[in-house]
């Protein structure tokens, strides 16, 4: 018998973080920290059960769920879907440009961080924040709701955009490069192609996700259903609130199967 | 006629890949470059169209100094220069046509190239070129659902339809199977004649340079260490370019090669 096999060699695998005071010290913050937050946050059990009837008188004038005032919800409807249409138009085509800025494979330095600044400033702020904003700067209505869900589209779509960007296949730009192509003409044949698919996916997505977004800005004054469905909170007409809020889950479900469907069409 | 003289390539800090090379070919010559990976075979080729930065060093095209050039004058040279790749490097998802067509890309406008509305002599010369190389009735197809011999003859007919004055042609059959390299390399050649075209090839097949080629130029560790008929490489020639290579560091070399064209 050699020596190695009367000593059974051990292995366990390497802490995720090599130093034990580090890592013990961490997790004794996390669990100390989880502590603080828990019992600082104001529970107060007799708001909480004062406002239990109201939730349920709520809940309750909202059944049966009233679809009797249809031309209201279809005049908000096309409204949003106007927002999230000419907004997911908007902001894809904003987005081409921003995205090839952002490309580090594509861009010189100072353009690059210049898209990605873009990118930042228009992913930093949720869309409500924004829309709040746009409604202060331009007033009521579908013009606020845009130019929020145009923002946020660049945000997204810029950004995914960049990133595939920098993952084509660069011998199809050299090849451009070779034949003596100029810089817009190899973008044209040498990078456009290649995330063509990924650019009607994310368009596709962006209306599906825009038409969702709308209805939530239209909450604080950008128009559309959300405007709607506000204006029957304001009033207490719970079952028409109802009826507005089925209908959202209700085009969200066609049009996420829809734009799923599209999808894997292209892809 | 292409004039290198005394080319340097260094990337970053290490150590040079080429080092003062110098090669000059005339007239219709089809030269093969051989070398183990690392010897600076890819990094020549793509000194001369630029793709690469040289370091130093100077390189004529019928006396048009090519390492000086920029911007505009620069993709002016490149359209006089064809290359061929080893990966195709064809836009995939456009069809054989355009691909082609592409070929023009240093000559139409940015307008013409984007709504495809190329010149009619354009036109008939790619459907010219494609019926040469027999791939004429794939001209509606998508490049990517054609065989690999396939996809290089689109290569090689997009490169030819630049005007090219010298062909490179960057390891053109590392990536098909025999039977279609060889056709692939007779294709080469009997174009090169036809078209009175210096062709300079990048192979890693030594019989296949020896049988298609008219001169071979050996480089090792970026320099030149034969140059000659294929008559006269022998296995001496053989083994002082690939011999005793089994040094780690030479694939290494070739990954970053790729990755500084990259």
């Amino acid at each position: 018998m050699t020596p190695e096999q009367q000593q059974p060699r051990l292995w366990k695998k390497a802490p995720f973080i090599a130093n034990p005071w580090l890592r013990y010290g961490l997790i004794i913050i996390a669990f100390a920290y989880l502590y603080w937050a828990v019992s600082t946050i104001p529970f107060n059990w007799q708001r909480i059960s004062e406002g239990w009837p109201r939730a349920m008188r709520i809940f309750g004038g909202g059944f049966p769920p009233a679809f009797d005032r249809g031309e209201l919800m279809w005049k908000g409807f096309k409204e949003s879907f106007q927002i999230a249409f000419l907004a997911t138009i908007l902001g894809v085509l904003l987005s081409i440009p921003i995205a090839v800025m952002s490309a580090k494979n594509i861009a010189p330095k100072p353009i690059y961080f210049l898209g990605r600044a873009i990118i930042i400033t228009a992913r930093s702020f949720h869309p409500v924040i924004v829309a709040i904003l746009f409604v202060a700067a331009v007033g009521f209505g579908p013009i606020a709701g845009i130019l929020t869900l145009t923002l946020y589209s660049i945000g997204f779509v810029a950004k995914l955009l960049a990133e595939e960007i920098e993952e084509i296949d660069w011998g199809q730009v050299e090849a451009m490069r070779s034949v003596g192509a100029g810089y817009m003409a190899t973008l044209v044949y040498g990078v456009f192609p290649q995330i063509l698919p990924r650019q009607i996916g994310l368009s596709m997505y962006q209306l599906d996700s825009n038409l969702r977004a709308s209805a939530v800005v239209g909450i604080v004054g950008a128009g559309g259903i959300g405007a709607t469905l506000m204006n029957a909170f304001g009033r207490y007409d719970y079952d028409f609130a109802f009826a507005i809020l089925i209908l959202i889950i209700g085009i969200i479900l066609i049009s996420e199967a829809i734009s799923g469907w599209v999808r894997k069409k292209i892809w | 006629m292409l004039e290198i003289s005394n080319l340097v390539k260094r990337y970053g800090k290490d150590d040079a890949v080429l080092k003062g090379l110098n090669l000059s070919v005339t007239g219709s010559e089809v030269v093969s470059i051989v070398g183990a990976s690392g010897a600076g075979k890819s990094t020549m080729l793509r000194c001369i169209n630029r793709l690469v930065e040289p370091t130093s060093g100077s390189i004529t095209l019928n006396g048009l100094e090519l390492t000086q050039l920029r911007g505009a004058a620069l993709r002016k040279a490149r359209r006089k220069i064809g290359m061929v790749f080893q990966g195709f490097n064809l836009i995939d998802r456009l069809s054989v046509m355009e691909n082609v067509l592409a070929g023009r890309l240093g000559y139409v406008s940015l307008f013409q190239a984007v709504s495809r509305r190329y010149p009619q002599e354009d036109i008939e010369r790619a459907f010219y070129l494609m019926d040469r190389v027999g791939i004429a009735h794939y001209a509606n197809k998508r490049a990517d659902e054609l065989s690999g011999g396939e996809r290089q003859r689109v290569g090689v007919v997009r490169a030819l339809m630049q005007n090219p004055e010298i062909l490179l042609a960057d390891e053109p059959t590392a990536s098909l199977d025999p039977k279609t390299s060889e056709q692939i390399m007779v294709l080469l050649q009997g174009l090169a004649s036809e078209m009175s075209l210096p062709v300079l090839i990048n192979i890693h097949n030594v019989a296949q340079a020896k049988a298609y080629t008219d001169r071979i130029v050996g480089l090792r560790h970026g320099q030149m260490i034969f140059d000659g008929g294929p008559s006269d490489f022998n296995s001496d020639a053989l083994d002082a370019i690939y011999g005793g290579i089994e040094n780690p560091d030479d694939d290494g070399q070739d990954i970053s090669v790729s990755g500084g064209v990259a």
